[in-house]
């Protein structure tokens, strides 16, 4: 039954994520953004020590809305709350129940630690197929090297806990696609060192970390997925539709945080309006609208819009439906949305909009890597497009 | 329990609208568009499928079953996206229908639902939209003041689907500053239907200008009777069931442009094959979804009886943007082939640009 209410339990569970938002997060947001790389230790610790809250669901389309609750409250903090992140996703999407138990365990319990996802290389982000991090087999082991940048959580899953990262290197390069494999390589392993940290746009507490690989050698049973190179079968791009799975979860979960910093700044626009005596008059005929009630009214629903999406998309995974169109559906839509809504926000907050004082400059900055990261709008344009057109990646470049 | 799945129910009634939609609608779409007239039997065939008896209590002749915004939603999308036209003209007696089975007194429901129970289809329509460009369905021209036992109604309304065969219309009007519902029968003194509209799209559903002069209606047939009628939720219910159309209409140019782009060449190869092509076409499908379930959930708060304004009024709106953009990329995609009658997106485009005029022209 289509259906969109949520029980009380859910309700208190995504309330409580807002006030945790608005008490922990809202108040110091700003100050790490300003002094980038800088921990916010003390957040990191409680967040650690709460983290049993919203784990019930942590997959499902309440897990969303919480995490469009706390993204809402600052997505730059969020983004460096421990936790298993895209590294635990990727294990969690195609490593084996040996792997799962080996990996994940740390999650549940100890100190705060987290886990990456290194994909990225200087040369090559969409096409990841063209990766050359190389992953050689050594009797019980592998030998990894490359460079891998742009690696979110890096620095803190390598050399701040005891966590992970997921690394994508090929094991046949004349193989293409079907020689790409992820790797789990521990916290501390030798040879794996960060050399970096960029510095961004937005999402300035979240680290940014370029990570080296020098003849760095992991345990044989650290392949995620199965070290058989399919070359026969072209169709059968194993490695690489793990990566595509990985991407069906987390898609929609970077939607729902994209999601909530638009509200954030949707919200502020909102106040300041109803401040000034501006009601928005739903359900004037469009002729009589004020330009502004136009606008606002188009930002809310285009923030809807992309919500119902990711929900959707969030609400199939949670029921084991097959939902990478829809994943890429919610995401090609939501990073495109938000970066429109926040741009927006800030043209119409005026001297308010474009002031570091407030919120909607930084909103502005934040939701922009939305578009950028987990395939960029146009990459998840593109897997849309194939899908809806049953065309293959030969067929539509 | 949030959930985006139909009931098996619901599936079931949308397989049996689609089958009509495909086997009627989609037969005749293009002769009706060209020649105004829109074949008795495809109207008939859709009326036995009884989507508004359905939801008439037993003790009005009806079904007595469970009217239902979002089922609602989910054949009006079909309809339409067989053809517009048709899906309105099917729908059309609910105008009447629906406000009076909600907001009527019991005497307006015992007389007049009845009749939407039987076995023929009953012409039946509402006047809301009035000739000037700022029409606004909350402040309209057109005014009702009490006579005596009698209130009269006059104003202009244009828009009003079926009015030359209707035997029942529903009239909106001013009555101290909130709408109000009267309910005229046929042949009204004061009520004179004009001459059949020529608008740029709806070509098969006849459409009129209507007058009102001093036209007098009796108190019983006050909409809701003394309480009046809820105007905010007849709104509502007609916004949801135009965006609901209007995700029909985009489907059908965004599936047809689609196929159409998979088999033309252009440079070796389909034009899909082409980025500026293929990302059109990812668009429309989003958008035609996003609309789509922006429409469940303001029809789930419609069936909440919750206040569902702002819901309603960014979905309709948002529908109406949708539609063009769909619509027009299909006339697109199609080039020059797209711009001439032989192929359907033109109609489409006709059509799904009046969606930000076709204010109540249809309920859910
Ligand atoms: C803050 C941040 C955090 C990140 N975190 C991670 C992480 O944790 N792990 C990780 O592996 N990576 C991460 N990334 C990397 C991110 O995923 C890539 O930057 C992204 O995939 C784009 O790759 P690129 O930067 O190389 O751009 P390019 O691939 O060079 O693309 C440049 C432009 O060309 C467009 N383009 C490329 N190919 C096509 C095509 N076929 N059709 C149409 N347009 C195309 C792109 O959309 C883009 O607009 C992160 C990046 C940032 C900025």
């Amino acid at each position: 039954m289509i259906d969109f209410e949520l029980s009380p339990e859910e309700e208190a569970s995504v309330k409580m994520a807002h006030k945790t938002a608005e008490e922990l997060l809202r108040p110091i947001g700003r100050y790490y953004d300003e002094h980038e790389h800088e921990s916010p230790q003390e957040l990191i610790d409680t967040m650690w020590e709460r983290r049993a809250e919203g784990s019930r669901d942590p997959l499902g389309v309440v897990g969303a809305l919480r995490i469009e609750e706390m993204c809402w409250g600052d997505a730059g903090l969020v983004l460096c709350l421990a936790g298993p992140g895209l590294g635990g996703a990727a294990v969690f999407a195609s490593g084996t129940q040996e792997q799962m138990g080996r990996f994940l365990k740390r999650f549940g319990e100890g100190k705060p630690v987290w886990a990456a996802m290194a994909m990225t290389e200087s040369g090559c982000g969409s096409d990841t197929s063209a990766i050359t991090t190389t992953a050689v087999r050594d009797g019980d082991e592998w030998v990894l090297n490359g460079e891998k940048i742009f690696v979110t959580a890096g620095k803190r899953a390598v050399e701040e806990s005891d966590g992970f990262v997921v690394v994508w290197a090929t094991v046949d390069k004349s193989a293409g696609r079907a020689g790409m494999k992820a790797f789990v390589v521990e916290a501390g392993t030798p040879g794996m060192s960060v050399e970096k940290l960029e510095k961004k746009l937005g999402i300035r507490a979240s680290d940014t970390a370029t990570i080296v690989f020098e003849d760095c050698r992991i345990p044989y049973e650290n392949i995620l997925g199965s070290p058989e190179v399919r070359k026969l079968d072209k169709t059968k791009t194993a490695g690489f539709q793990k990566a595509m799975a990985t991407f069906d979860a987390t898609r929609p979960i970077v939607a729902a945080q994209a999601i909530g910093v638009a509200r954030a700044a949707l919200d502020f626009v909102k106040e300041a309006l109803e401040k000034e005596g501006i009601e928005i008059r739903y359900g004037l005929p469009r002729q009589k609208l004020t330009a502004i009630e136009r606008d606002v009214m188009d930002m809310e629903a285009t923030y809807k819009a992309a919500k119902m999406l990711t929900m959707r998309a969030v609400w199939m995974m949670s029921q084991g439906q097959a939902n990478s169109l829809q994943a890429s559906m919610c995401k090609a839509k939501t990073g495109l949305a938000v970066t429109k809504i926040t741009q927006k926000a800030v043209e119409l907050m005026g001297p308010l909009g474009y002031s570091g004082k407030y919120i909607v400059e930084k909103c502005m900055r934040d939701a922009k890597i939305n578009d950028i990261f987990e395939g960029t709008g146009q990459i998840n344009m593109l897997v849309v497009a194939r899908r809806v057109l049953e065309f293959s990646r030969d067929q539509l470049k | 329990m949030i959930s985006f799945s139909p009931t098996e129910e619901q599936q079931m009634i949308v397989n049996m609208v689609k089958q009509v939609a495909t086997d009627e609608f989609r037969k005749v779409y293009r002769e009706a568009d060209e020649s105004g007239e829109i074949p008795a039997h495809v109207v008939d065939t859709a009326w036995e499928l009884g989507f508004i008896s359905t939801g008439i209590p037993e003790e009005h002749n009806g079904l007595g079953g469970e009217r239902s915004a979002i089922t609602g939603s989910l054949i009006a999308e079909e309809l339409a996206w067989g053809d517009l036209s048709m899906a309105m003209h099917t729908l059309c007696p609910a105008l009447v229908a629906y406000p009076i089975l909600e907001m009527g007194t019991p005497e307006q429901q015992s007389k007049y639902l009845p009749a939407f129970c039987g076995d023929k289809y009953k012409p039946a329509t509402a006047a809301l939209i009035e000739p000037r460009f700022n029409s606004d369905p909350c402040a309209l021209s057109a005014s009702a003041r009490l006579d005596g036992n009698d209130y009269i109604v006059s104003g202009e309304k244009c828009y009003v689907p079926l009015a030359a065969d209707a035997d029942l219309l529903l009239v909106y009007a001013a009555e101290n500053g909130s709408t109000q519902g009267f309910i005229l029968e046929k042949g009204a003194s004061g009520l004179e239907v004009g001459e059949r509209e020529k608008n740029m799209g709806l070509k098969a559903l006849p459409t009129y200008e209507v007058t009102f002069k001093d036209c007098r209606v009796p108190q019983a047939n006050r909409l809701g009777g003394k309480d009046g009628c809820d105007f905010n939720r007849i709104m509502n219910c007609s916004r949801v069931a135009l965006s609901a159309m209007a995700v029909g209409v985009a489907r059908a140019a965004f599936e047809y442009s689609r196929d159409y782009a998979k088999e033309r060449a252009a440079f070796g190869e389909p034009i899909a094959s082409r980025q500026a092509i293929a990302f059109m076409l990812a668009e429309m499908a989003i958008e035609v979804d996003a609309t789509r379930l922006m429409t469940w959930e303001a029809a789930w708060k419609l069936d909440r009886q919750e206040n569902a304004t702002r819901e309603a009024s960014l979905v309709k709106m948002y529908a109406d943007d949708m539609v063009v953009m769909v619509t027009d990329g299909g006339v697109q995609i199609l080039g020059g082939h797209g711009y001439i009658r032989e192929h359907p997106v033109e109609l489409w485009l006709r059509n799904g640009r009046g969606f930000a005029t076709f204010d109540g022209m249809a309920i859910i």
